[in-house]
């Protein structure tokens, strides 16, 4: 058993608690979330790298979300959605601990949103090489080239709402896409339906998307559908200095007016 | 229109449009094609999609009965999307109708039989189609008993009618409102529909009794139902499920294995009671 | 079964053939990152390097979007524009693997029960489907186990199986497909004999689709396995709309000024508004019952109402899934508690 398991044991005998979210070897050896009620099955759990999904939606799902003997073991990705979560009152202190990883492989366990607010503090908020590769190509496409790449990835959207459904910070219970009075966007998964809703969609995580990739990383047809919230985030980085996960208390940039905004149209 | 589509709907002129309650309408549409007219028939309890081009679909129940011929009523309540847009529609203008849909009140089996509606709210549409077509056959029946009830005397949609069936001899009409819904010269029931039929204590023998409401009202009904002596077999509904299709492939009706849009909506209690709760 | 021998110069003749003779042709394509069905213009475009594509054959005859009718309003006149037939494409459907090929039977029995979809009929009657017997499988396959192997011909017009050399064996399943062989008589040779068996992959049957069918309505009252079972699950469509035999779709209007279609367009049981009433109402408010439906229909409704069981193990729904709901794993679930 390594230090996890342990650990997960202790705390599901303790009587203390009486769940673990966490990460199991599914098929192929896959990582996926696993929910572990019981302390004779903690040897399931593992953390790895091939444990980079994001699993903070799990923290709001119905089933669970009363339930505050429940801890959930986090990866930086799910660390800084819940960061997120908690400016935005999806999720509240003491409801849960999280146990998160220190370098050096050590368990660290965060039980307030203080605590969780500093460590996240440590960590790095940028994108990957690679992310940050691909932000670039698209960048340094030509509007034509640019318009036509997206045309392309959009018209392989099947409108599964996998992307969705997987990103901690889409919670909506009626998205706008589901909103039909008026109806706002098309159902149907054509192109032009599928850009607007994709758009609208990234607007709607300006500087409240936490730049996890999960929303990529769900997509059956691997639409790069991350870029489009990643830029929104680099925007708001840049020109309002919010980068969602680092702070419980709410300032993402579309949501909260600021004397010294430059914008006079709100006034 | 000869058509193998099976998505394609007949065009339907509104001919009259009378609002029954707040927010409540009906209409009264006819065939535009002539064709049409003379190939659709309906039997009581089915229903239909109707539809706003540019809008979408709904599904409710055809509201006239199978024995006044050559124009179909529906009445519906302004609540989602497309009942909207129905509502503010005139009469000439056009809609799209598709069906009939599901299955039938068994009225040939009630033959010489008392019959029981009990119905709420919104739910005396599907009730009505039933009531009159058994009233225009009225010598096949012994006595006929019609329970309503609404929120609110506003609430209690078509009231000429109910004044009409009042006065008939042959009808037993009972209206009642809940407690708070009534006005200073109502002079019928105040209670909920439960506990008026519960005061009512009907005969159960040689009784079918028919219950159209929202989900509340018929959960505390059946029980009334049984204790008065009603077999499960004696007592019927009609559920209402979302649906899109109508014919068993869209994969929204079902309740278990059961498919509301083929295998109902009109259900006995006996059947009802072996479905799983999923409606 | 007759059988002939295809060489790979003369496959290829016979799709460029096809393409000439304004055929549509759909096969497995690589585009971008993932391999799908995709309209192709040439024999090039064909990969057969998959296990299975990542959307299933079922789009030819059931697409994501399908325009039911075209409709114009004026002023309070409505016009309908019937469903152009004639517009249906004659179709050949390449590289389809026996799981996928065999999905049109039980597709086809959502689409035919009771009133017939004419619109998905005459798709199907217009596409010959030219399977191609799977040499390899990987851990998500499990056709072994619901009634299916990697050499089944059943669903096919024409199977093929390609041999160690590169050519194909040639099985002549259905009169459509005998039809097409005769049509290219002169690229079909015959048969060598080979040992098609010894060339196929091999999937383990771990259960007995008989076993889920048997159990299953049994479990249906059992919320708590349910809830449990579900609990990964983030209600999403994507297991419905990569599987090919999910059939639920939603109806819609499209329009732009005074001109528009209704369009059928597919949807997902898991998806928690697919139920919800006007009201505010919902049957299956949470993903447990949502997932039971799921499953419950596949192996209880279907095979009870259509005589038919609604999942071929091809699994791609698990594949496709985000957070690896494995099928397979679910039905074993299912026989063993
Ligand atoms: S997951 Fe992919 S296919 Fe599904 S809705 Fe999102 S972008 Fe479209
Ligand atoms: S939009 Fe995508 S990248 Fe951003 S938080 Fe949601 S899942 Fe993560
Ligand atoms: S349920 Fe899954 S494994 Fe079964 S046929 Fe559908 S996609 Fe394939
Ligand atoms: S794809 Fe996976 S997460 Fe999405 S509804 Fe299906 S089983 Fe649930």
């Amino acid at each position: 058993m390594n230090n996890l398991q342990q650990k997960a044991q202790q705390l599901l005998e303790s009587g203390n608690y009486g769940l673990i979210v966490g990460y199991e070897k599914g098929t192929s050896g896959k990582a996926r979330p696993v929910f572990i009620r019981k302390a004779e099955h903690a040897s399931k759990l593992i953390f790895d790298e091939s444990c980079d999904q994001n699993i903070a939606v799990y923290l709001y799902r119905q089933e669970i979300k009363h339930d505050k003997k429940k801890v959930i073991v986090a990866n930086h990705h799910t660390l800084k959605s819940i960061v997120e979560l908690a400016a935005e009152n999806q999720v509240f202190d003491g409801d849960f601990m999280v146990l998160a990883f220190a370098e050096n492989g050590d368990i660290i366990e965060l039980n307030t949103f203080k605590e969780i607010e500093k460590h996240v503090a440590t960590l790095y908020h940028g994108l990957t090489e690679a992310e940050a590769a691909m932000m670039k190509k698209i960048e340094d496409m030509s509007l034509e080239d640019r318009w036509a790449f997206w045309e392309n990835e959009f018209s392989k959207c099947i409108k599964c709402y996998a992307c969705r459904a997987s990103c901690p910070m889409c919670y909506c219970p009626t998205c706008t896409v589901e909103i039909n009075q008026p109806q706002w966007i098309s159902v149907p998964s054509h192109t032009l339906g599928n850009l607007e809703w994709h758009v609208m969609r990234a607007m709607h995580l300006a500087g409240r998307c936490v730049t996890c990739g999960q929303c990529g990383k769900a997509c059956p047809l691997e639409l790069p559908i991350q870029l489009l919230t990643y830029k929104v985030a680099l925007d708001s980085k840049q020109f309002f200095d919010s980068v969602a996960g680092t702070s419980i208390c709410a300032d993402n940039a579309l949501a909260i007016y600021k004397p010294e905004d430059h914008e006079n149209f709100i006034r | 229109m000869e058509t193998q589509n099976i998505y394609l709907p007949y065009l339907m002129q509104i001919d009259k449009v009378s609002e029954d309650a707040p927010f409540v309408k009906t209409f009264r549409l006819k065939f535009i094609n002539p064709e049409d007219e003379a190939n659709f028939s309906f039997q009581t309890g089915q229903f239909g999609e109707y539809s706003v081009a540019g809008v979408g679909e709904s599904t409710f129940c055809i509201a006239s009965s199978p024995t006044r011929k050559g124009y179909i009523e529906c009445t519906f309540r302004k609540a989602g999307r497309v009942t909207t847009a129905l509502s503010d529609l005139e009469e000439g203008n056009t809609i799209g109708f598709r069906g009939p849909y599901g299955n039938v009140f068994p009225i040939d089996e009630w033959k010489g039989k008392n019959l029981l509606f009990i119905a709420g709210g919104i739910a005396l549409p599907p009730m009505r189609s039933v009531i009159w077509n058994c009233l225009d056959l009225r010598e096949n029946f012994k006595d006929i008993t019609i329970l309503y009830g609404a929120k609110s005397v506003a609430d209690l949609v078509y009231k000429h009618e109910l004044r009409e069936w009042d006065e008939r001899p042959d009808v037993k009409l009972v209206t009642t409102v809940d407690p708070g819904g009534e006005t200073h010269d109502w002079t019928g029931e105040v209670g909920f529909v439960p506990t008026i039929l519960d005061k009512m204590a009907p005969k159960a023998e040689n009784t079918i009794a028919i219950v159209c409401g929202p989900p509340i009202m018929i959960k505390y009904t059946f029980p009334i139902l049984e204790k008065c002596g009603f077999a499960d077999e004696m007592v019927y509904t009609t559920l209402e499920n979302r649906m899109k299709c109508g014919f068993g492939k869209c994969g929204r009706c079902n309740v278990g294995k059961t498919y509301v849009c083929k295998d109902g909506p009109v259900f006995s209690l006996k059947q009802l009671k072996q479905m799983p709760d999923e409606y | 079964m007759e059988r002939k021998l295809l060489t790979k110069d003369s496959y290829r003749s016979l799709i460029t053939k096809l393409i000439g003779q304004n055929y549509q042709v759909v096969a497995p394509v690589k585009k971008d990152t993932m391999i799908d069905f995709l309209k192709i213009s040439s024999f090039d475009e064909i990969t057969e390097d998959y296990i299975v594509t990542v959307s299933s054959a079922k789009t030819v005859a059931f697409p994501r979007n399908e325009k039911l009718f075209d409709y114009e309003k004026q002023n309070k006149k409505l016009t309908q524009q019937d469903y152009d037939f004639d517009s249906i494409p004659q179709s050949v459907l390449i590289g389809v693997r026996p799981c996928d090929a065999f999905g049109f039977h039980s597709l086809s029995s959502i689409f035919c029960w009771d009133s017939i979809d004419k619109i998905y009929t005459t798709r199907l009657e217009r596409t010959t489907i030219i399977g191609l017997s799977c040499n390899k499988a990987d851990d998500y396959c499990f056709c072994t186990s619901a009634k299916g192997s990697p050499g089944s011909t059943a669903g096919s017009d024409i199977l093929l199986t390609k041999m160690t050399d590169g050519n194909y064996i040639v099985e002549i399943v259905t009169e459509k497909g005998a039809k097409l062989v005769a049509d290219f008589s002169d690229l079909f040779t015959a048969d060598g004999g080979a040992d098609k068996e010894s060339l196929l992959a091999k999937v383990a049957a771990n259960f007995s689709v008989d076993d889920v069918l048997a159990k299953i309505n049994s479990k249906f009252e059992d919320e708590a396995f349910w809830t449990e079972q579900a609990m990964r699950c983030i209600g999403c469509g994507a297991c419905a709309y990569v599987c090919p035999t999910c059939a639920c779709f939603d109806i819609q209007d499209e329009s732009h000024g005074g001109k528009g279609h209704r369009v059928r367009c597919w949807d997902s049981c898991g998806l928690s508004l697919f139920t919800l009433h006007t009201s505010g109402h919902n049957p299956r408010e949470n993903q447990g019952q949502r997932w039971r439906q799921r499953l419950m229909h596949k192996f209880s409704y279907m095979p009870d109402r259509l005589n038919t069981i609604g999942c071929v193990g091809c699994g791609r729904c698990s594949r496709a899934c985000p957070v690896d709901m494995n099928i397979a794993e679910h039905c074993m679930s299912i026989i063993e508690n």
